[in-house]
């Protein structure tokens, strides 16, 4: 016979979760299968078992940080936004943002900062990104041509436009 | 102006006269936006996203925009009207099949598209023919800055524009460009080019976007990634670097196939022709290939008969909702067969040059 569910103290565990504590400590917890799906791990019967356990340490993870986190604007919790895919209000992000982000970076190749544009920005620096496209293809021609005096004049150029640039997002 | 005017025309984006027009079919920007102090859609309330649709419409009808434009609401239309708009690429299948209070502001030459209430708040979409993201990207910029003034868009210093998938966060961008690519598809090359997109991170989808198989080797190439970098950048990248490559790729195919497969091309082109001339039913996918096989000898100085122009826009009017609204009625899939092969018949023998 196997260990019981720690939960309920009633039924054999047949969901074994290993949790990574905030410390990085790996606790191990073993449940019954209705006691695991109160908190929200379910499980697919026609999945292969490396993939199902695999979903499963990190549904568990998931499970214990945040499925049940409750946006204070909108009502969303973690779990619907994760169930649904889209989020319930812009506040969301603030409020499931430690949750958020890890998937953020996943989806934007490790990116988790905007770079572009921002409402009710100045016009001239609008105009001034429409240069600096037009200097950087004016650049590969120029070196594309061997013509590297004139690339030299134009990287300067490029480099002085995207500090400007910078400075004025600061 | 109704939607029957639209469709006695083809919009800008199908009439072939872009640069690299040939292999490029279309451009197409599109910006996600969302009202500051409403939820999102799937959250809100029919009373707030009716409020959302009225502040947005107004917002559009306050600027220049509403001039020379015309306004469909979504919630007043039959679903074959629904469906030409998305066939003429003016709003998303999401947002024909949507629920409540939703609408799109289409500019006369349907270069422009205001969604209201697709999956965000509001989707600004520019689109034209051939390779013309610059020019794209300085109208959007301009509508988008128009449209700030009126209301204001949920953004957050870090994360950038706040959208309701977190796959769009940040610019809220997507640069798609529409690509004939037969000659990659003869020469069995295809699958490699895909897998390169793969490696760039970029979705390769057909004609219709999302969801849709790349039927009659049309490829619709979009970015996925919408964080990290500029709009500019993402749109510099596609306009000098990747379309250019991949189009280089098409025509070195185009290149190898009239020097080692001269007979078997023409032969394809010409039996294509044959078929969509004298056929009497004609399937959507079948018909797809048949004009892209055209397409090819068209572009390749192969067949003279017709243009460029009149293939592109035979690939709208063919299609279900636009060959519906022409009967005046609903079809079965066989009566479309018929009637799209009549239709066909008719076009081409009124477009040989003679």
């Amino acid at each position: 016979m196997g260990i019981l569910c720690q939960q309920c103290k009633q039924e054999p565990a047949t969901v074994h979760l290993t949790d990574i504590q905030p410390s990085g400590e790996p606790v191990e917890r073993h449940l019954c299968e209705s006691c695991a799906s109160q908190e929200g791990i379910t499980m697919k019967a026609h999945e292969a078992p490396a993939m199902m356990l695999e979903k499963f340490v990190k549904v568990g993870i998931e499970a214990q940080i945040g499925v049940q986190r409750k946006c204070s604007h909108c009502g969303m919790t973690f779990g619907e936004f994760r169930a649904q895919g889209t989020l319930g209000c812009p506040h969301d992000y603030e409020e499931f943002g430690d949750l958020l982000l890890p998937l953020i970076e996943r989806v934007h190749d490790g990116a988790s900062q905007h770079v572009g544009k921002a409402p009710g920005e100045q016009k001239a620096s609008g105009e001034r990104r429409a240069k600096v496209l037009s200097l950087r293809r004016a650049l590969e021609k120029a070196v594309e041509a061997e013509e590297y005096e004139q690339a030299a004049e134009l990287r300067d150029e490029l480099m002085r436009l995207e500090a400007e640039d910078s400075n004025e997002h600061q | 102006m109704s939607i029957s005017d639209l469709t006695a025309n083809v919009g800008e984006w199908l009439r072939g006269h872009g640069p690299m027009g040939d292999i490029v079919i279309s451009s197409r920007i599109r910006l996600a936006r969302n009202l500051v102090g409403y939820p999102f859609l799937s959250r809100a309330t029919d009373d707030q996203q009716r409020e959302i649709f009225r502040t947005l419409a107004d917002a559009v009808g306050n600027t220049s925009l509403g001039q020379n434009s015309l306004f469909f609401d979504l919630e007043e239309m039959d679903d074959i009207d629904k469906q030409v708009l998305v066939e003429r690429h003016l709003i998303s299948q999401q947002q024909a099949g949507g629920a409540g209070s939703r609408g799109v502001n289409v500019s006369i030459d349907e270069t422009r598209a205001l969604m209201i209430n697709e999956e965000d708040h509001l989707r600004l979409q520019v689109l034209r023919s051939g390779l013309e993201l610059e020019t794209l990207w300085s109208e959007i910029d301009a509508i988008d800055d128009a449209l700030s003034e009126q209301v204001e868009f949920a953004f957050d210093q870090r994360l950038g524009f706040l959208t309701a998938c977190p796959t769009n966060v940040g610019t809220g961008l997507r640069v798609s460009v529409m690509l004939h690519l037969p000659a990659l598809k003869m020469t069995g090359e295809i699958e490699k080019v895909l897998r390169a997109a793969k490696d760039l991170r970029l979705a390769v989808r057909g004609l219709f976007g999302e969801g849709t198989d790349a039927v009659g080797d049309f490829y619709q190439w979009s970015n996925q990634i919408t964080l990290g970098r500029s709009e500019i950048d993402f749109i510099e990248e596609f306009s000098t670097r990747i379309i250019p490559r991949v189009v280089e790729y098409e025509k070195a195919a185009r290149e190898a196939l009239s020097n080692e497969r001269s007979s078997q091309l023409d032969d394809k082109i010409w039996r294509a022709f044959g078929v969509l001339e004298n056929a009497r039913t004609l399937a959507s996918d079948e018909t797809m290939y048949l004009l892209s096989h055209v397409r090819m000898g068209v572009a390749m100085g192969r067949l003279d008969l017709i243009d460029v122009g009149t293939i592109n826009e035979l690939l709208l009017q063919i299609q279900p909702a636009h060959l519906q609204k022409a009967q005046g009625g609903k079809l079965s899939g066989e009566q479309r067969s018929v009637a799209r092969a009549e239709m066909i018949r008719n076009q081409l023998g009124h477009h040989r040059n003679n």
